[in-house]
């Protein structure tokens, strides 16, 4: 093991580098560029041995992709923002087609107007695609979950994809510490991919034929929900295998921080996690009960152990970094319906923060800290949802 | 084996759902023969992909994978990268199977990077000139003319009036190794340049004429003999594209346009002055193929 500073880029590409990708199909765009140039370099040294596909667009990488899995290649790909967008119809496929495609994702806002920086609208709005979504706070996490994701994504009990974002210039321009595992305790945790059912010209199939609705497409759509199913205990399986291999800890959908006897927890996702962690140190000192909960993951939603994780709070704040136009933000929409049914009520309010990179500071998360707990104090949500830092 | 110079061997079964005389399954029929059982086949959304049957049945007897609709160019780079990393792909012929709609307009720009990456694989257009599994809508290779669903006969005109897109100059201009046009009524022509786009490094792009007796509107027995027309009247010139230079495969234009037009429904509502307009563009077409071929050979 070595440690290198490295940015969430260059240590995506070196998850696909250990993992062995074997088909890389490839599309620029910013600020994920790094991560095709650093994956391109590591084939022209000789030290990835797959083939690189320079592809025309980002719907074509993704095609590309599904393809070479279904051939019974390893597929890695990465892209963010409008490209993840473009994609759209193709994320629906590699899940219908039960591919396990790994793919990073920096999240960034989309356009109009043109702006390159943070925000999660990309990968929420692919909520129904059936990809497996993760959200990273680290560059050690990214790099360690797209080796995680491989070994979830090609079980036989899954045969899923599965996205991991990074968010754009917090993590994939911003340089930490890494460890680099051994490429030999990858081999071993991470096996060559082991296709369940390849294309074979000694044993021709029809692979994504027509299926009425008499015949067999509901049943394929059902697969899809049970494999989804498995997706959190498999995960708990393997991060506790991946923790005796490389002695990190990684614990599902959620990381929680101070939340044992917090009274107002708030949920966040991505990098800004460390700020809200940061401020509930500061809140503690002054003996302030807050907590904090990362979500790591969107799909598959962990619902229950959200309920279990909330079931001593008084207070719940949901920090969303994109927006659902008409309604709410997708955490706190996907957080509200999850709690429907329990005994006990729990008042939940929405702070969309963050936008198009906008800066989350300790004393934005402060604020928010405070507004909750006036909230829970005068036993009154003043505005369930409510933009922060917005000039207009 | 062959038998007349045709491969005797069989790999599209019974129990198909074309039309009956679809040109399409014609021209799957030659290619297959040709290409054999190690063959790899993806199709995007167009007739033929409803033709091989609903899931699990398939009347190929070839791997088949399906993709969306704008991606056969890609999902066919993707197969052939993966089976070049596996070691496979001396063994295996990848080959891309696409209407007229899904090669010139929607899967266009697939297509272009597939040429351009030089991918060891074979991209058939079966050119049927209209979005025939979606019930004759126009594409870019309507040609000039003709009516269908969304170019429908009134009182004001709204027929087509464009002509179709050149594909073959599209490719050529990506100096692609290999590009030829094949038409199922030359089975000996169409089969041998088949041959040689699988002995082809690189890219191959092969334009096959696709009758449609649904789509343009005749009896489904006169089917070769429209294509026969379509060749002699110089509207689908047979030729290859090879190294940078032209090559044309039946010099033979000995028939009008107007007899190739009559026969079809679907350019009844033609006036005589019209098919003269597009008699001088076929013409006009054909002298610039025969300057390419001589300036290629000089």
């Amino acid at each position: 093991m070595v440690k290198m500073i490295i940015t969430g880029n260059v240590a995506a590409a070196w998850g696909a580098r250990l993992s062995r990708a074997e088909v890389i199909a490839a599309y620029p765009i910013t600020p994920q560029t790094i991560i095709v140039e650093k994956l391109a370099q590591f084939v022209s040294d000789g030290d990835l041995k797959a083939e690189y596909l320079h592809m025309e667009s980002e719907h074509s990488a993704m095609a590309a992709c599904i393809a070479a899995s279904q051939t019974g290649a390893r597929a890695f790909t990465a892209t963010s923002s409008q490209g993840l967008v473009l994609m759209h119809e193709l994320l629906h496929w590699a899940s219908g087609a039960r591919t396990p495609i790994v793919m990073a994702n920096v999240n960034r806002a989309l356009a109009p107007p043109w702006n390159v920086w943070v925000e999660h609208t990309d990968m929420m709005s692919q909520r129904d695609t059936g990809w497996i979504q993760f959200y990273a706070e680290s560059n050690q996490e990214v790099l360690d979950t797209i080796i995680i994701c491989y070994k979830l994504c090609e079980d036989k009990d899954i045969q899923l994809p599965a996205m991991i974002g990074l968010d754009a210039f917090y993590l994939s321009h911003t340089s930490e510490i890494v460890d680099i595992p051994d490429q030999d305790l990858v081999d071993k945790f991470l096996p060559q991919y082991d296709p369940a059912y390849p294309l074979d010209i000694e044993n021709p199939t029809s692979v994504g034929s027509l299926s009425m609705p008499h015949q067999w497409y509901p049943e394929f759509r059902y697969k899809i929900h049970e494999a989804m199913q498995r997706v959190l205990p498999k995960l708990n399986q393997i991060e506790e295998d991946f923790y005796k291999e490389f002695g990190r800890k990684y614990t599902g959908p959620l990381e929680l921080y101070d939340t044992e006897d917090a009274e107002v927890v708030l949920i966040v996702s991505g990098a800004a996690a460390g700020t809200v962690k940061e401020t509930v140190d500061m809140l503690r000192k002054k003996g302030v009960k807050a907590g904090v909960i990362r979500l790591r993951m969107f799909r598959p939603f962990p619902s229950e152990e959200l309920a279990k994780a909330l079931s001593k709070v008084s207070f719940v704040g949901v920090i969303d970094r994109s927006f659902s136009f008409g309604h709410e933000g997708a955490i706190f929409s996907e957080l509200k319906a999850s709690l429907y049914g329990l005994k006990k009520y729990l008042p939940i309010k929405n702070f969309i923060v963050g936008i198009g990179g906008r800066d989350i500071t300790t004393n934005t998360i402060n604020r928010i800290y405070d507004n909750c707990f006036s909230c829970l104090k005068n036993n009154k949500i003043d505005t369930p949802v409510e933009w922060i830092d917005i000039k207009v | 084996m062959k038998r007349a110079g045709i491969p005797t061997e069989e790999f599209i079964y019974s129990g198909h759902t074309a039309c009956p005389g679809c040109g399409a399954m014609l021209v799957a029929r030659y290619l297959l023969k040709v290409l054999g059982k190690n063959t790899i086949m993806n199709i995007p959304a167009c007739c033929f992909a409803a033709i091989p049957g609903t899931f699990p049945d398939t009347c190929l007897g070839i791997p088949l994978l399906y993709n969306a609709f704008e991606t056969t160019a890609a999902t066919a780079s993707g197969v052939e990268a993966a089976l070049k990393i596996k070691g496979k792909k001396e063994k295996i012929t990848v080959v891309g199977f696409a209407g007229d709609g899904g090669t010139a307009d929607i899967g266009i720009q697939a297509l272009s990077g597939a040429i351009e990456r030089n991918h060891q694989i074979i991209y058939v257009c079966y050119d049927n000139e209209a979005y025939m599994n979606t019930g004759m809508q126009t594409s870019s290779l309507t040609p000039m003319g003709a009516s269908t669903t969304t170019n429908p006969v009134g009182k004001k005109g709204g027929w087509r009036i464009r002509p179709k897109k050149n594909m073959m100059e599209i490719v050529a201009a990506h100096n692609i190794p290999y590009a030829a046009t094949v038409n199922p009524s030359y089975p000996m022509d169409f089969i041998k340049k088949i041959e040689k786009a699988k002995s082809i490094k690189g890219t191959s792009y092969i334009h096959a004429y696709s009758v449609c007796p649904t789509g343009w509107r005749y009896q489904p027995e006169l089917g070769l003999e429209i294509g026969r027309l379509a060749t002699e009247t110089g509207i689908f010139p047979l030729y290859e594209f090879e190294n940078g230079a032209y090559t044309i495969n039946y010099k033979k234009k000995t028939k009008e346009v107007l007899e190739y037009y009559k026969l079809q429904g679907r350019f009844r509502h033609l006036s005589d002055d019209f098919i003269k307009e597009v008699q001088t563009l076929i013409d006009k077409e054909w002298e610039k193929l025969l300057y390419k071929e001589e300036c290629s050979h000089r």
